[in-house]
């Protein structure tokens, strides 16, 4: 998009791997995710009152973790059942010499937000601010 | 921007008419040629934003608007409580309170070049920049909410900085109002370690050198001399901030049915100034404030550490402080009648003119500093508020250049080694962890920023002070 924020998407075969595709797309923003070894890995849990909104919680639980944790992820296992998602992020602790992340990523916006199905499979999509 | 759908309204004013269940008109702010290069998103946020519940006066776009989360970049829009006027956090933005602050050093510029590299290691080493560096302030629960509570006051009790920084920081460096309770422990959490540090993206510590005066009177008056440095800080909130805004977006969206409101687009989430939702937003919104005004005075006093070390004879004295990302309370003359009013400006300057009991004796006859940052590598400004810019604009200006391209597309056409060696030819050193942060911040991603300004001044938003020129840039 033609602004100071970015937009990512994730798309795949199930809603779970279109969040899963998505989680990777955030990743890039910051740094090339095929850098960031899988060697730890940190369970996240969240859920909404529908899937837009948890598109929204899954990837400000990630922003969270990364911030706090100082870390960054690049293999999702993702699982979604009655609106609650269960995830596994593997990832390593930044480095910031090897990863030279680009920017931040402050939070997950509700603009350009979409989850749904597309063709015979899903895309996850919304603009997150850096 | 098609300019078709627009009604000149003045020198540089543009008017959108109230259609489709807007409740005022939207109002840009800009050249022909700056309406042109915005894009057609920023006028559907204007149009967007009208619509919300409570809104007087106009849906407002300055000259650098560009396309934001619900409200645009560059958005100013005020909300009457006694008409069910609303608060956004996407009004506000997540990084609350992003601001610059802008110190004389009194050194003539000689004495900065001949020793560019060495000052720029210094602040390199001295002030936390770029994603996952710490501070070395570390902040226990009783402290943290002393933190948010006192913003650069609290920062001052510290240690940091001197009472004289104070006056020169909107609201007297400490935002009244603000409830640490209404800030979640995973915001405060996030916040532990990233006190005095600057952050990642446009966010920059710059020494710079004022290039050309514009205004003698003003400029004597902001204790800026041509030829002499002077250091600018752009920062915010941290993490705080962004875990306050990222949290209460998510509560108005899911809230606004339950409060009556209907939302033109769930990403326009906001809740009544008189709900418990609303209160509680502006009691963390305003200890983000806070947070943002404590961690600029810490990143001052750092800067001037780094300054001691290597130029001894500079006297670092805070010119002003002003943040672009903020909802206030404020007194506005609209539609005939004075009333208290919840302004929002997201990347949009607070530009009080002259004669405003707010600002400080000796600002007080000039007009408030607007200090408008550039980008790496290009001229920044600063301005002054003015008297018609009260009932233009609600005594709002422009923030900064606004990007022109994504970063994306500046990561893929520029390579941060070659930004870094371009500019150190042309005499600016940079430091910065990451180079492909470099690469998607180089100046030829910004829009030009004198253009911007000049439009602010055409259009009677603020008026041209001086011109700043990068020496030094310490980049997140």
């Amino acid at each position: 998009m033609h602004g100071a924020d970015v937009g990512i998407r994730g798309r795949g075969r199930t809603q779970a791997e279109a969040f899963a595709a998505a989680a990777t797309a955030l990743t890039a923003v910051v740094t090339d995710p095929g850098s960031v070894r899988p060697a730890e890995t940190v369970d996240v849990d969240c859920a909404a009152g529908d899937p837009e909104l948890l598109l929204v919680e899954w990837l400000d639980a990630l922003i969270y973790a990364m911030a706090v944790r100082r870390m960054l992820f690049s293999r999702f296992e993702v699982e979604i059942a009655d609106g609650a998602l269960h995830a596994r992020a593997a990832g390593e602790p930044l480095d910031r010499a090897r990863h030279q992340p680009a920017v931040e990523v402050k939070g997950a916006t509700l603009t350009a937000l979409r989850v749904a199905r597309e063709g015979d499979g899903w895309v996850a999509q919304c603009v997150v601010d850096v | 921007m098609d300019i078709s759908t627009l009604e000149p309204a003045g020198e540089h004013v543009w008017r959108i008419a109230p259609h489709g269940g807007m409740r005022v008109p939207g109002l840009l702010f800009a050249t022909e040629a700056l309406v042109r290069a915005m894009d057609d998103k920023v006028r559907e946020q204007v149009c967007n934003v009208a619509k919300l519940p409570g809104i007087v006066g106009a849906s407002m776009a300055m000259p650098d608007a560009h396309w934001g989360y619900g409200f645009p970049i560059g958005g100013v829009a005020a909300f009457d409580p006694d008409e069910g006027g609303v608060v956004s956090a996407g009004g506000v933005g997540f990084d609350i309170s992003c601001g610059v602050r802008t110190l004389t050093t009194g050194l003539p510029v000689d004495a900065v070049t001949a020793v560019a590299d060495a000052l720029a290691d210094a602040l390199f080493r001295q002030v936390p920049a770029g994603l996952g560096s710490e501070g070395e302030v570390r902040l226990g629960p009783r402290e943290m909410d002393a933190m948010l509570r006192g913003g650069a006051r609290w920062a001052l009790e510290r240690g940091y900085g001197t009472e004289a920084d104070l006056d020169r920081v909107e609201e007297g460096g400490r935002m009244s109002g603000a409830d640490p309770a209404a800030v979640s422990d995973l915001a405060k959490t996030r916040q532990r370690d990233e006190m005095g540090t600057l952050g990642s993206g446009n966010h920059y510590l710059e020494v710079q050198m004022v290039e050309t005066v514009h205004d003698a009177r003003a400029a004597r008056a902001f204790g800026l001399r041509e030829g002499e440095v002077v250091v600018s800080i752009h920062c915010g909130s941290r993490g705080l901030g962004h875990q306050i805004g990222s949290e209460y977006l998510k509560r108005m969206a899911a809230e606004a049915g339950a409060h009556g409101i209907t939302l033109p687009d769930r990403e326009l989430a906001c809740a009544p100034v008189r709900s418990a939702l609303g209160a509680a937003y502006l009691g963390a919104m305003r200890s983000g404030i806070n947070c943002a005004l404590a961690n600029r005075q810490i990143i001052t006093h750092l800067t001037r550490i780094a300054f001691a070390e290597v130029v001894p004879s500079a006297r670092l004295t805070t010119l002003y402080d002003v943040s672009h990302n903020t909802c206030k309370v404020e007194r506005h003359r609209v539609a005939g009648r004075e009333r208290e009013l919840f302004v929002h400006r997201k990347g949009a300057t607070r530009a009080l003119g002259p004669g405003h009991p707010e600002l400080p004796g000796p600002l007080r006859a000039v007009g408030q500093p607007v200090l408008v940052g550039g980008s790496m590598g290009t001229a920044s400004w600063i301005l002054a508020g003015t008297e018609s810019g009260e009932a233009r604009a609600l005594s709002s200006a422009c923030h900064g250049a606004g990007r022109a391209m994504s970063r994306t597309a500046a990561g893929k056409r520029w390579k941060g080694k070659a930004v870094v060696a371009d500019l150190a030819h042309r005499g600016i050193v940079v430091r910065s962890p990451s180079m492909r942060g470099v690469a998607e911040e180089a100046p030829g991603a910004y829009k030009d920023v004198d253009a911007v300004v000049e439009a602010s001044e055409v259009a009677g938003l603020a008026r041209r002070v001086a011109r700043l020129l990068p020496l030094v840039c310490i980049k997140g």
